[in-house]
C-alpha cells in the first residue's frame, strides 16, 4: 500500500485535472460553438459560455442540412452511420463467434492453417487492401449501398481471436457433460457457449460499433451520393466550401451529435461489462 | 440395470503413448466398482472410454450386453459425475438437472417429477431456482449427482467426484454416495486416487498401475492378500513394510520354509507388528531403533530403522525408504526416540513376494 500523504493527493489531482482539461476542452468548445450563430463563431473571439442559438442550430443540422443545396440533413447521416456501424458490429460478431467455434471445438484438416490465415488478416486492415477491396465492391455493384459500407469492414480477425481466447477458458468438462446430456454441436453452441459468451459479445459490440462509427476513408471512397454518406464524412464535407463561409456552428452541432451514439453504446454496455466481471464463473 | 464388461481394452494415443494396456474386468449388475491407482495410471482414461469421451483403440466395452465402442456418449445410457462438477453456470439447478432430459424429448410433467424426486433425495428442494455459483461445494456436488440420477441410467460413472471438497465434507459425501448407490441399485464405476475412498466404497476394487490392472477383487481380500508389492504399498496407510530377504537375520528366522527360499521380499502391515520382548515362535522379530513417533490420538505410528539396512530414499512414492519400518500401535503410549525396541509379527501375518515384487508367494 502507498502511504497516504496529502501532498500526493494534491499532485495526483493536479495531473489528472490537467489531463481532463486537455481532453475535454476541445469537446467543450465544440459544444459551445454549436450554440452560437455563424457570425459569432467566425468572428474570431470564441465565447466560452453558451449562446442563444442552440435549438435553431440543432434543428437545422438534424432536419434541414446546411445552406448549400446538396448537403443532406444530419438526421439521415446519423441513420446511415447507425446502420453501418450496427451492421459491422453484428456481422463481425456473427462471423467471429462461428469461426472461433469451428477453430476451437472441431478437428478438421488444416485447422491450424485456417487459424493462421485468419490471424494473418490482422495485418491487412482496409487501408492496406483498399484498392482490391474497392475493385471487388465495385464489380459487385455495391457502391453507394449499405452492403458496400458494411461487408468489407466485417472481415478481420480481432473478433475471432477474442472469442477463441474466451472459448479456450471454458472447461472441457462442460462440453463433455453436454455430450452425455445428448446435446449435439449446435445445441452445445446455442444452449451453453452462447449464454456464457454474452459479456464477450457485449465487449466486442462496443469495440466494433465505435470502429464502424469512426470509419472515414472507406465510406468516403465508396459513397458518391450524399444520401449514402455517414456522419463522419458528412462533417468533413460541411467544411469544404468554395465560395461561402463554412457554417461552423452547424459542423460543431453535427460533431456533437456524432459523439452521442458511441457514448450511449459505451454507457449502456458498461453495465453488461460490470455484470460480466462480477459474475465470472465457469 | 446392467453389467459392464471390459474385454482386452487398449488405448494408444496418436503420439504412440499407450495409456491403457489391455484391461479385462466385469462389473456385475448393481455393483459398485472402484478404480484406484496413482496419478497417470490410466484410471480416468479408462472411465472416459466407458463414458464414450475417449475412443477405444482396441478391445470391447460392453454395457448391458451391448457393445458400445461406436456409440455416442448420450446413447450409452450412462451418467457421469465430473471432478469439477461441470455444471452449466448459466442455468438454474432445476435446468441443470432437466437439460439432459429435455434434449431427449421427455414430456414436461415427467421431467418435473423426476427432478423433484432427485431434489428430494438430495435435499436440494429449496435450491432449484439458484444458479450453481450461489451454492457451496457440497451442494454443487449434489447437483452433479442429481443430474446423473434424473437420467435413471444403467451405469453411473464417477470421476474423482469428491476431490474438490474439504476433508470432512468428503467423508460425509462418501457415505452419502454409497447409500444412494445402494438405494438406487445402479451399477457404478468410481475413479479415485484415495485408497481410503476406494476401500470404503467398493464392492469390487480394481487397482491400476501404468495402464494395467495390478489386482481385482473384494477390497478386504486385496488388503489381506495383495498380489504385488505395488498393491501392498498402495492399499493401506501407512503402507505395508517391505523388507528385502537376503541371507540375514530375517531369512534365518524363516528357515525351513520352501517359500521363503524362493521369495525376495517380506511384507508386514504396520498394525500386524507388536512390540514385545519375546521372540516370535514361527513368526518374525525385528530389532529397531526408534527414529520418529506420530501420535494421532487413538493410535501411534512408530518409525524405526533396522541396524543392518542401508538408509536411503523410497523407490516409489507411497513406499517406505529401505531400512525403515513402521509399527502401528493402539493408544498413545510409545517408546522414546532413540530407544531400542523389538517388533514381532506372527507367521500368518507375513506376506512374501518374488524379488521383482510382481508375484505373491504363499508361505
Amino acid at each position: 500500500m502507498v502511504e497516504h500523504r496529502p501532498w500526493n493527493d494534491i499532485i495526483a489531482y493536479a495531473i489528472l485535472t490537467f489531463g481532463v482539461f486537455i481532453v475535454a476542452f476541445p469537446v467543450y468548445l465544440a459544444m459551445i460553438a454549436s450554440t452560437h450563430d455563424a457570425v459569432t463563431v467566425i468572428g474570431g473571439n470564441m465565447p466560452l459560455l453558451p449562446g442563444g442559438h442552440t435549438l435553431e442550430n440543432y434543428y437545422r443540422a438534424i432536419f434541414v442540412g446546411g445552406s448549400h443545396a446538396s448537403r443532406e440533413p444530419v438526421g439521415h447521416l446519423l441513420l446511415n452511420s447507425f446502420i453501418s456501424a450496427t451492421g459491422i458490429a453484428v456481422g463481425k460478431i456473427f462471423i467471429s463467434i462461428l469461426s472461433a467455434y469451428a477453430v476451437v471445438y472441431f478437428r478438421f484438416p488444416f485447422r491450424k492453417a485456417a487459424f493462421w490465415i485468419i490471424f494473418v488478416t490482422l495485418m491487412l486492415p482496409v487501408e492496406v487492401r483498399i484498392y482490391p477491396t474497392y475493385k471487388v465492391v465495385s464489380d459487385l455493384h455495391m457502391l453507394d449501398t449499405y452492403a458496400g459500407l458494411i461487408l468489407p469492414l466485417i472481415a478481420s480477425a480481432t473478433g475471432t481471436l477474442l472469442f477463441r481466447q474466451f472459448f479456450m477458458t471454458v472447461p472441457d468438462e462442460l462440453l463433455e457433460a453436454s455430450r452425455i446430456d445428448g446435446a449435439g454441436p449446435f445445441r452445445f453452441f446455442w444452449d451453453t457457449l452462447l449464454p456464457l459468451s454474452v459479456t464477450t459479445i457485449a465487449a466486442l459490440f462496443v469495440i466494433q460499433f465505435i470502429y464502424g462509427w469512426n470509419q472515414y476513408l472507406w465510406p468516403l471512397l465508396i459513397t458518391t451520393q450524399d444520401s449514402m454518406q455517414t456522419i463522419v464524412t458528412g462533417i468533413k464535407k460541411m467544411l469544404t466550401t468554395t465560395d461561402e463561409l463554412a457554417e461552423w456552428q452547424l459542423a460543431m452541432a453535427t460533431a456533437v451529435l456524432a459523439m452521442l451514439p458511441p457514448v450511449a453504446v459505451v454507457v449502456f454496455m458498461q453495465r453488461l461489462f460490470v455484470r460480466g466481471l462480477v459474475e465470472t464463473e465457469k | 440395470m446392467a453389467n459392464v464388461v471390459l474385454r482386452n481394452v487398449r488405448k494408444t494415443y496418436a503420439g504412440g503413448f499407450e495409456a491403457i494396456k489391455g484391461i479385462n474386468f466385469e462389473v456385475g449388475d448393481g455393483q459398485f466398482c472402484v478404480l484406484v491407482g496413482p496419478s497417470g495410471c490410466g484410471k480416468s482414461t479408462l472411465l472416459r472410454m466407458v463414458a464414450g469421451l475417449e475412443t477405444v483403440t482396441s478391445g470391447e466395452i460392453d454395457i448391458g450386453g451391448r457393445i458400445v465402442n461406436a456409440i455416442e456418449p448420450a446413447d450409452r445410457d450412462i451418467a457421469m459425475v465430473f471432478q469439477n462438477y461441470a455444471l452449466y453456470p448459466h442455468m438454474s439447478v432445476y435446468n441443470n438437472m432437466a437439460y439432459g432430459l429435455r434434449n431427449r424429448g421427455m414430456p414436461k410433467p415427467e421431467i418435473e417429477s423426476r427432478v423433484q424426486d432427485a431434489a428430494r433425495i438430495l435435499e436440494l428442494g429449496a435450491m432449484l431456482d439458484r444458479k450453481p455459483r450461489q451454492l457451496s461445494g457440497g451442494q454443487r456436488q449434489r447437483v452433479a449427482m442429481g443430474r446423473a440420477i434424473v437420467r435413471q441410467p444403467k451405469v453411473f460413472l464417477f470421476d474423482e467426484p469428491l476431490s474438490n471438497l474439504d476433508a470432512k465434507l468428503r467423508i460425509a459425501m462418501r457415505v452419502e454416495i454409497r447409500k444412494l448407490q445402494r438405494r438406487l441399485n445402479t451399477t457404478s464405476i468410481y475413479v479415485t486416487h484415495d485408497q481410503l475412498e476406494a476401500m470404503t466404497l467398493a464392492d469390487i476394487l480394481v487397482v491400476m498401475n501404468g495402464g494395467q490392472v495390478e489386482q481385482i477383487g473384494n477390497p478386504l481380500d486385496i488388503y489381506q492378500k495383495p498380489a504385488t508389492t505395488f498393491v501392498a504399498s498402495f492399499i493401506g496407510a501407512p503402507p505395508m513394510n517391505l523388507l528385502p530377504l537376503r541371507s540375514d537375520e530375517i531369512k534365518s528366522q524363516l528357515e525351513g520354509s520352501a517359500a521363503a527360499n524362493e521369495a525376495g521380499l517380506l511384507g508386514i502391515r504396520p498394525e500386524d507388528l507388536v512390540i514385545s520382548s519375546d521372540s516370535a515362535a514361527g513368526g518374525i522379530a525385528l530389532d529397531l531403533t526408534v527414529e520418529a513417533i506420530e501420535r494421532v490420538g487413538a493410535e501411534t505410528f512408530i518409525y524405526g530403522s533396522r541396524r543392518h539396512e542401508a538408509q536411503g530414499v523410497a523407490a516409489n512414492p507411497g513406499e517406505l525408504p529401505p531400512g525403515e519400518v513402521i509399527v502401528r500401535i493402539p493408544g498413545a503410549i510409545a517408546p522414546a526416540i532413540g530407544e531400542r525396541i523389538r517388533a514381532v509379527a506372527p507367521r500368518e501375518k507375513l506376506h512374501l513376494f518374488s524379488v521383482d515384487g510382481r508375484k505373491r508367494i504363499e508361505l
